[in-house]
């Protein structure tokens, strides 16, 4: 029963802190989704431990709590991967926009010799 | 491989003896990649502008520090600024990028610390009149630089496998003394990898594999005007690993 408490608990705790990260617009829409289905899988099997020990026997799996370990370490590195790929992405991105404001500088810096010429002449 | 997308051969006497000539009636425009090189920048830029009158500048300062653009500037070339540093590939695809823009027919890059003879370029010139891509390559008879170690492996095994795929004798890919053609111009502005080793290595496997001829042309190097490269033997091995993997990238990426 005190573990029940304890997972329940830390649960709650979890739920409600994804909870304010989305309310205060702190996570994007895509992620705060993933995260609350996460937040309320995590409640259920806080509160219900057991609950899914019969649907690890019928995958040969000993108890429910391995069951729960294995598909969670699994979902942490689909996430790392995620996270990998979407930094390589904005590397990508922020490369095409150094490359813009470059640009943009010199033109900048040309237009204002230009008009510096203009105005002494 | 096709033979379209080459450059295309010239095809009479008279036009194969107008190598003079097409190098006055291309524009061309030599980018160098700069990273806190203050120091030896100014001197490049105006060997470069004394030993080739018809050629443009651009330095691509890449994040520098100690004021690199302003001091090409001065020389007078054009500086670009990068706002933070990308590496040698981030600067190239942004003098690419120029290149295209401004419609220039040939770009050629020169390393920032002096180690590219500028006297070369005219033979680069006149090498891309058969290739897309020509690299101006060290080992290759003229000049007596060495290397030991792993990284001596690393680059007689980059050259003997990018040999194969050119069909003509490569023995320097990791050279940054490089001109190519319009048509590369505008890959290169568009896809230029940042990785290490990507910028000389993976761009050559690229255009390879697109069907673009690649050849080189032997040059002698100088000593670095500033600075020493990394020796270490634990340096070397890594060197190596990380030739290994960017060329069986290369090969496998689409």
């Amino acid at each position: 029963m005190n573990l029940t408490i304890l997972t329940g608990a830390t649960a709650l705790l979890f739920l409600g802190f994804i909870f304010e990260l989305v309310r205060r617009r702190r996570l994007r829409e895509k992620y705060a989704v993933l995260w609350i289905f996460v937040g309320v899988i995590v409640l259920g099997l806080g509160l219900f431990p057991t609950a899914l020990n019969h649907v690890a026997i019928a995958f040969g799996v000993a108890n429910g709590v391995s069951l729960v370990l294995f598909f969670g370490v699994m979902f942490l590195l689909l996430v790392c991967l995620h996270l990998s790929w979407e930094a390589s992405r904005l590397e990508d991105e922020t490369r095409v926009l150094a490359e813009e404001v470059a640009l943009l500088r010199l033109r900048m810096d040309e237009q204002s010799e230009r008009t510096e010429e203009r105005s002494a002449s | 491989m096709t033979d379209t997308l080459h450059a295309a051969a010239p095809d009479t006497a008279a036009e194969a003896a107008t190598g003079e000539a097409a190098r006055r009636t291309q524009r061309v425009l030599i980018i160098v990649p700069a990273w806190n090189e203050a120091e030896s920048i100014g001197r490049v830029i105006a060997e470069v502008e004394g030993a080739l009158p018809f050629v443009d500048v651009l330095v691509v300062d890449d994040g520098s520090t100690d004021g690199t653009a302003a001091v090409a500037r001065n020389a007078g070339a054009v500086a670009v600024r990068l706002p933070y540093n990308l590496g040698v590939g981030g600067a190239m695809r942004l003098g690419y990028k120029y290149a295209r823009d401004h419609g220039y027919d040939i770009a050629i890059q020169v390393d920032a610390d002096g180690q590219h003879d500028p006297a070369y370029v005219p033979k680069l010139i006149d090498a891309l009149s058969e290739s897309a891509l020509v690299i101006g390559a060290r080992f290759a008879g003229e000049g007596d630089y060495r290397v030991r170690g792993p990284r001596r492996w690393a680059m007689t095994m980059l050259s003997w496998v990018l040999s194969r795929l050119a069909r003509t004798k490569l023995t320097d890919t990791t050279s940054g003394f490089r001109a190519c053609n319009r048509e590369l111009i505008a890959l290169f502005a568009d896809w230029y990898p940042v990785e290490y080793l990507g910028d000389t290595v993976e761009t050559l496997v690229r255009a390879l594999r697109l069907g673009f001829r690649v050849s080189q042309i032997p040059v002698a190097m100088r000593q670095r005007q500033l600075g020493t490269p990394s020796q270490s033997p634990a340096k070397a091995m890594l060197y190596l690993g990380r030739a290994f993997l960017t060329l069986f990238l290369a090969l496998v990426r689409r």
